[in-house]
């Protein structure tokens, strides 16, 4: 129970079990928040009645921004009047989620004094999530928020917050810096974050290396993931050590090659390069031995997407290779064309993964004037209908071309 | 430029006001409908960008969220506890 007032017997029930529980969390904010006793009573009546309590709020924002704050409203206002009103703000994250202590807490006041005292760090886009406030209290929040060195994130049909991995700043994979391209492509595309005018929404992830923990491939309508062009470094004497420790090489590392492009021979490991997919397998199971090569830079993918709509996409290869220090260039001006071919014939609430299969993405290739390349191609054709002669690889006549 | 972006704003303003409560209007319909009107060689997408913001922010138009962005005039949401 919150207090003597609210009984929260089903939701008690998600206080059991060793794992961390939201109900534990807000009871603990309602000894000074009022605001969490109200909310814990509503989720108990939601749970009681098996249905949902909130309402969307479409309008609510602060002054000459669409996005960022997500309207909520109880239907059962009467019954709890501190959440009558439960607004949600996104606020715009740092790269690689990295904050001082004084910045965490000035957050944290911030949103005492205007609002729940709740939050979720960090959202699935990755903003800073704060939970619950008053319409009369947006502006001010903002006001203080932006004194403090902050902006509210994205919502709507923008361009969302930008996400990265925690990149060179801690991680030796990262291929190019990924925190770096985050904050400037949000300071590039301030308009796009802030202004809705796209059919939907658009998000960038970037991820220094193929290991992708940022969920790039998945979740992104532009993935943008680190890779390198030239050959695995490699440290023989460290292999070695490897295997003298125990690590059995031959069924950890090179049977589990997706191109089996690996042969150990019990002494010293050989890698043909030109067969490697950039899986990281064996540079995640030898980090000692195996490092990423040196010429390094970021593959550009896109139509990435989780199941809202329509199913889930992941997204496909649009740009083979980018050289680190032209990936902002290169993705502004790959962004233009893509955008203004979006915004151009995308329908509503389409994103951009859905245009490409709804044109085609040789179509959409065209549009936006990029040649075809191998590397697009995510598997070989298994249709017949184009059959290659040996001898000189042409297609034969007649072959349904 | 022949149609200032004054001129765009109000017309996209008087789109909106004659709508309302029948159809929203999103960003790129109401460019959309202006360079219909008066042709890419005298209005731009950058003249209907600039003419949305002139109307968000001087308040007379906000937007808003319901499955997608539109814009639309400021009023009390259905959703608000009076």
């Amino acid at each position: 129970m919150a207090d003597e007032g609210v009984k929260t017997t089903l939701l008690d029930e998600l206080e059991k079990g060793p794992w961390p529980s939201f109900v534990k969390e807000i009871k603990k904010a309602s000894e000074t928040s009022p605001v969490c006793d109200d909310l814990l009573g509503q989720l108990e009546l939601s749970y009681e009645e098996k249905k949902g309590h909130w309402k969307h709020g479409g309008i609510v924002g602060v002054m000459g921004y669409g996005g960022g704050v997500i309207g909520r409203y109880s239907d059962v206002p009467e019954k709890f009047p501190n959440v009558a009103h439960f607004h949600t703000l996104r606020v715009n994250h740092p790269a690689g989620w990295f904050y001082t202590s004084d910045a965490l807490r000035t957050l944290c006041n911030i949103w005492e004094r205007h609002g729940s005292g709740l939050t979720n760090m960090h959202g699935s886009t990755g903003d800073i999530i704060f939970l619950g406030t008053k319409t009369d209290e947006l502006e001010p929040t903002f006001a203080d928020l932006t004194k403090a060195g902050f902006d509210l994130g994205g919502s709507g049909s923008v361009m969302r917050t930008p996400s990265c991995c925690v990149g060179q700043a801690r991680c030796e994979w990262a291929c190019y810096d990924t925190m770096k391209l985050c904050y400037e492509l949000t300071q590039t595309y301030q308009d796009e974050l802030h202004r809705p005018a796209f059919p939907y929404k658009y998000k960038f992830k970037c991820a220094g290396c193929p290991n992708d923990c940022v969920a790039s491939i998945a979740r992104s309508d532009c993935s943008i993931i680190g890779t390198w062009k030239d050959d695995i470094q490699q440290d023989d004497a460290a292999v070695a050590e490897y295997a003298a420790l125990g690590l059995d090489i031959q069924k950890d590392v090179c049977d589990n090659c997706p191109t089996k492009c690996m042969a150990w021979d019990g002494k010293k490991l050989t890698i043909d390069n030109h067969e490697c997919v950039r899986c990281m397998h064996c540079i995640n199971v030898m980090p000692k031995a195996l490092r990423p090569g040196k010429e390094r830079g970021a593959t550009i993918l896109i139509g990435a997407k989780a199941p809202i709509i329509q199913g889930a996409l992941l997204s496909s290869v649009l740009i083979p290779f980018v050289p680190a220090d032209e990936l902002l260039e290169t993705l502004k001006e790959l962004t233009g064309r893509i955008w203004e071919f979006w915004s151009e014939y995308g329908k509503n609430r389409e994103r951009v993964g859905e245009l490409i299969q709804r044109v085609g993405m040789a179509n959409f290739l065209d549009a936006i004037g990029l040649e075809p390349t191998p590397e697009m191609v995510a598997a070989p054709r298994d249709n017949p209908y184009i059959f290659f002669q040996k001898e000189d690889g042409k297609p034969k006549d007649g072959d349904g071309q | 430029m022949a149609v200032t972006v004054e001129q765009l704003a109000e017309e996209m303003y008087e789109m909106i006001k004659e709508a309302m409560g029948k159809k929203s209007f999103k960003a790129t319909d109401l460019a959309k409908a202006m360079i219909a009107k008066y042709g890419e060689a005298e209005v731009s997408k950058d003249d209907c960008k600039h003419a949305i913001r002139v109307l968000i922010d001087t308040g007379r138009c906000v937007y808003s969220y319901f499955g997608g962005s539109y814009i639309t005039l400021p009023h009390k949401e259905g959703a608000a506890p009076d």
